[in-house]
């Protein structure tokens, strides 16, 4: 029973405090890419004063099942997440992640509009580029721990990343396609390039936009939950440092989006793929073949 | 009330001009200016932008996109003109295709007058609008902003 | 009452076969066949239930030890497959094909004669023999269901065809009955006639049309699986010399028995039978290199390919890899076999991304589900098997749906090209609904397919096999694209409103309607399906290799993941519903300010109204068959060429040493 008190205590905080993490990280992202560019940049509560004004605004729709398509992409992303802090089954969360990009892309296409419709297939595109990559890293945690329940994979002696170095610098590759992030924002379109509007979000606006805002937190929070998970092992200084190699990583994730220019489609399918069969693959085969 | 005004989404509208406006109306993105740190963000796209920023005159052609265009923002939403030309239609104003200003077309909310307008004035019109803005989602959330567009349109069938 | 249940299910599908041969063009026909599946539908449910019900779903059933006149009737039934077989190869002048059929016939019944009389088991039945009963009977009855309706409008349509329903139909009755009797033989003699009768059955539906290509591709289908034919029959007389008898379940005993000295026992030789008979499958289930014949079947009339790709002929390959995984797990033959599955797994992914033919993709798609079994029984732990019977069941329900409906909509849309279903929501909504309904249950979450994959990831990893997950990763990352594509496009807004007549028949909205409460209903049961039919059979004793009765997947994991998977049915439910009575404003779509107001088209630079027409990405240049199938091909068989050489090569050493 007191184990069900904690997972339920663990569920409500990450409903609650993931966004406001994601939005942080948010805010934080925009300062300091602002400051890359020598700008004063926004407050970093900005993401949330944008969260607000959404909010408020009229809701609007260009096809009315875009609403409710929104909402469901939405709890499956909170879904996947709380999955993953939850401590349960790390695979069949990332296949749940799946299914709410199909939501997304749903959400897209439903409308007819070109631009979205462009968007929501390179966004397929970009599944297909990092999926490979997602799995394997839960087949490495799987290999090292034995399980593919969080719980289990952050209750090892040594940390995961020992084992997997290979698969951590593939998934750090994918992670700037999963969070649509240049060179790789082939889906969305960032707010400087808008030669596809704004792809996959053209037609959602105000509360919709609200909606997939708050599922970009929720993402972003639980892919760096997935970044921790590489560093957390049975020691709790282990608990602090991923943190910092949390914050690293997005740091990076940022240094590479405002120094890079945007790539297409093909090349990032062939690029990922090469990175994942190098990396992720050697990794594979010497935990396969060599450690066990 | 919801401060709203921390938080304007700018979609530019290049109407018929001599792209003057336009440079300086990206120009307050750069370092010099950064309109960022007011929240301002330049979107492409209507369905997410708050306030249109309209440069250059309103042609035959253009004109039903503006029009478009302004009716596929959400409510509240504000019309910045920028530059002589978007206000009245300036030095084109008699050319044959020109009907005027943006506001032949749809009702602007503030006028910034220059050719080319500079960037100073430009995030100034902008920060004016944003008072607009919030003025506008108090009306809508008392449900007058409904009212009066439809007692603007009975006016123009008039 | 019970044992006569199985040689009704037999025998009546050739009954009816047989009285429709007979009845010629008279209208009859229709509602015989009709009354027909009826009948073999609720047999085959209600003999499931009864089984259960009666013995207990643990028995274990062996029947029929004295047959001899079904022996000579078997006999009979061979002699005249070879001869309509040669017949047809000297009319369409394919003589060696014939040879293929004469030669590996011949071998069997002079072995069969000239070998001691023994008194086995011929009919067996245990929980994945019932579990392929109801599955050929319940959806192949649905499917006759659905030819009954499907001839008529095909006959209007296609006025060039010689109508020889009757025939058409006769063959889909012989075919189930062939399949019922494939599933619950345990004498290999029989098997093999069985074998070759779908083999023969299904080259006479893909020849139905006689139209040049429907020829040609009729005996490509022909002489592979002929072909296949071949190594089962070597592969059986194979196992008669090593254990004198004709037993299924004998063999498994023996082997069973030894346990882990088996492989010190016979070495090598136990690997070249099981090689064999592996090889016949993976021709039956149109694994690489010969899954040319499956994509040809595509001629036929849509009934016959969903029959093929669904529940029965493709799945007979399976059922038999499924039988001899314990044989094939940690040893080189398991592991060619697995390769073999990957890799056409993840070819025919790719060559589905650059289909637009919504049949040709499902083609693709079935072969591709297939590879991923085959790779799963090829490995033959206990959770990868479990995957391969799930994956098995899923697949033959959402095939089977997708199929039929592809059918309808080109009988209705005059195309069945995916750039032509954009839209399809809006012209034809049920058709569109029931197809992405199909669909999800493909890949997407709440249907069984990802806790198969799931339970297949894991299996693999268990067994270390790098290179097989990482083939699978890719694959499975390209499924949902093709899938996706084709699921944008159905909910897409429509580029011009056409007026559609739905010309579907009620029997065909009956077939959807049971196939998808079917999925539905799967995906609720799912954890006591598993535990009463799936996880004894791949844990227990019927099966060889692992004597423990445990389950492959933890029964507490399941019910989790069932239950996570409803929540994902339940989310959209409940957030349309509660979405429904909320404000919002409708706007036009963006297309730079110059949509026309109707969102399916623009205003061009002359003031005209333009249409937006909208396609998907096809990377034809890239990922076409043209391009991909022939080197695709050459590596399959490079990779059953090595490792025919690798047991070649250690058997002739063992002559030898």
């Amino acid at each position: 029973m007191n184990e069900m008190t904690v997972k339920i205590i663990v569920a409500v905080c990450y409903v609650i405090l993931a966004p406001i993490l994601g939005g942080l990280l948010d805010g934080i992202g925009r300062k300091i890419s602002a400051r890359m560019q020598r700008r004063v940049g926004p407050p970093i509560l900005q993401p949330f004063h944008d969260l607000g004004k959404l909010l408020h605004k009229d809701p609007i729709h260009v096809a009315p099942s875009q609403n409710f398509l929104m909402m469901s992409y939405l709890f499956f992303v909170i879904l996947t997440g709380g999955m993953i802090f939850l401590g349960m089954d790390l695979l069949m969360s990332m296949f749940i992640l799946s299914t709410a990009v199909m939501f997304l892309y749903f959400a897209a296409t439903v409308t007819g509009s070109p631009y979205s419709t462009i968007g929501a297939t390179r966004e397929l595109l970009q599944m297909v580029a990092y999926e490979p990559c997602v799995l394997l890293t839960c087949v490495g945690f799987y290999i090292v721990r034995g399980s593919f329940e969080t719980a289990e994979i952050i209750n090892g002696d040594i940390s995961p990343i020992a084992y997997l170095p290979g698969i951590f610098v593939a998934f750090i590759f994918i992670l700037t396609i999963k969070m649509r992030k240049s060179p790789f924002d082939i889906s969305t379109s960032h707010h400087p390039n808008q030669e596809i509007v704004r792809g996959i979000t053209s037609e959602i606006g105000a509360k919709n936009f609200a909606v997939f805002t708050l599922a970009e937190w929720y993402e972003t929070v639980f892919l760096m939950g997935m970044v921790a998970l590489f560093i957390v092992n049975k020691n709790p200084i282990s608990i602090p440092v991923a943190i910092v190699v949390a914050f690293l990583v997005y740091f990076l994730e940022l240094l590479i989006d405002n120094c890079s220019a945007r790539m297409k489609a093909d090349k990032m399918i062939k690029l990922s793929w090469m990175v994942t069969i190098i990396a992720a693959g050697a990794n594979l085969l010497a935990l396969i073949y060599i450690f066990k | 009330m919801y401060n709203i005004t921390r938080s304007p989404w700018v979609m530019h509208y290049d109407g018929s001009s001599c792209n003057g406006c336009d440079i300086e109306v990206l120009a307050c993105l750069t370092p010099v200016y950064d309109a960022e740190r007011f929240g301002i963000i330049n979107t492409g796209d209507p369905m997410q932008a708050d306030i249109l920023l309209v440069t250059g005159g309103i042609n035959t052609q253009n004109a039903p996109v503006v029009k478009q265009l302004y009716d596929q923002m959400s409510d509240p939403k504000v019309v910045v003109a920028v530059g002589v030309c978007a206000c009245t239609g300036g030095v084109f104003k008699d050319c044959y295709n020109i009907l005027g200003g943006a506001d032949q077309v749809i009702p602007v909310d503030v006028y910034v007058p220059g050719c080319a307008a500079r960037p100073q004035a430009i995030i100034d019109g902008i920060v004016k609008g944003i008072g607009v803005f919030q003025e506008r989602l108090e009306k809508m959330e008392k449900g007058e902003l409904k009212n009066q567009e439809e007692k603007e349109e009975a006016g123009k069938e008039e | 009452m019970l044992d006569y249940a199985v040689p009704f299910l037999i025998c009546f599908p050739f009954l009816i076969s047989l009285f429709l041969l007979c009845s010629g063009k008279s209208k009859i026909g229709n509602s015989i066949a009709r009354i027909g599946a009826v009948v073999i539908f609720v047999a085959s449910v209600a003999f499931f239930v009864a089984r259960g019900i009666q013995f207990g779903f643990g028995t274990v059933k062996e029947l029929y030890v004295n047959t001899e006149i079904a022996d000579y009737v078997i006999l009979a039934g061979e002699v005249l497959l070879v001869l309509v077989v040669t017949f047809l190869c000297f009319k369409y002048k394919k003589y060696w094909i014939s040879l293929l059929s004469i030669i590996p016939t011949a071998a069997i019944i002079i072995v069969e004669e000239t070998a001691a009389k023994e008194n086995i088991a011929h009919i067996f039945i245990d929980r994945l023999a019932m579990l392929m009963v109801l599955l050929v009977g319940a959806i192949g009855s649905l499917i006759i269901i659905y030819a009954v309706g499907y001839m008529e409008g095909y006959h209007n349509h296609h006025k060039e065809v010689q109508d020889r329903r009757n025939y058409f139909l006769a063959l889909l009755f012989m075919f189930m009955g062939a399949m019922f009797g494939f599933v619950t033989c345990a004498s290999l003699t029989w098997l093999i006639f069985f074998w070759e009768c779908t083999s023969v059955c299904s080259f006479l539906l893909i020849g139905y049309t006689r139209s040049e290509e429907a020829v040609n591709n009729s005996f490509r289908a022909l002489w592979m699986n002929l072909l296949g034919g071949v190594a089962l029959v070597s592969g059986v007389i194979y196992f008669h010399n090593l254990f004198g008898t004709f037993s299924a379940r004998g063999i498994l005993d023996t082997i069973q028995m030894i346990g882990p000295y088996a492989s010190q026992m016979f070495g090598i030789t136990l690997y070249i039978p099981v090689a064999l008979i592996a090889f016949a499958a993976l021709t039956k289930s149109a694994q690489m290199p010969f899954s040319t014949w499956l994509l040809g079947a595509m001629v036929a009339p849509t009934p016959s390919s969903t029959l093929l790709h669904s529940a029965t002929m493709v799945k007979a390959g399976i059922y038999i890899l499924i039988r001899l995984a314990p044989l094939m797990q940690g040893n080189p033959v398991g592991m060619f076999v697995a390769l073999i599955g990957a890799f056409t797994f993840l070819s025919t992914s790719f060559m589905a991304i650059s289909q637009s033919d919504a049949k040709k993709v499902l083609a693709m798609s079935t072969i591709s589900n297939l590879g991923l079994m085959v790779a799963c029984a090829g490995i033959g732990t206990p959770e990868t098997v479990w995957a391969c019977v799930f994956l098995m069941l899923f697949h033959a329900v959402s095939k089977s749906m997708l199929f039929q409906v592809v059918g309808a909509t080109e009988n209705s849309l005059h195309s069945r090209d995916v750039e032509d279903f954009h839209g399809l929501l809006y012209i034809l909504p049920k058709h569109a609904m029931f197809l992405f309904i199909g669909i999800t249950g493909m890949f997407l979450a709440p249907f069984g397919m990802l806790i198969s994959k799931w339970s297949a990831l894991k299996g693999m990893t268990d067994d270390k096999h790098a290179l097989i997950v990482m083939i699978i990763v890719f694959g499975s990352a390209l499924t949902s694209f093709y899938w996706g594509k084709i699921m944008g496009k159905l909910i897409a807004h429509p580029h011009k409103k056409k007026e559609v007549k739905d010309v579907t028949h009620v029997g065909e909205y009956v077939s959807f309607w049971i196939h998808m409460i079917t999925m539905v209903l799967m995906v609720v049961f799912f954890p006591v399906i598993s535990s009463f039919y799936v996880d004894p059979t791949v844990g227990n004793v019927e099966m060889i290799g692992s004597t423990a009765n445990i389950a492959a997947i933890p029964q507490s994991t399941l019910y989790i993941l069932v239950g996570m998977l409803l929540l994902v049915f339940l989310i959209p439910l409940v957030m349309y519903f509660s979405g429904k009575g909320e404000e919002s404003t409708q706007k036009l779509a963006y297309m730079g300010g110059i949509n026309t107001g109707k969102n399916n088209g623009f205003v061009d630079s002359f003031g005209e109204e333009k249409y937006l027409w909208m396609t998907n990405y096809y990377y034809e240049k890239m990922l076409s068959v043209e391009r991909l199938m022939k080197p695709c091909q050459f590596i399959a068989t490079i990779i059953i060429l090595v490792i025919a050489c690798l047991l070649c090569g250690s058997w002739i050493g063992g002559m030898l040493g």
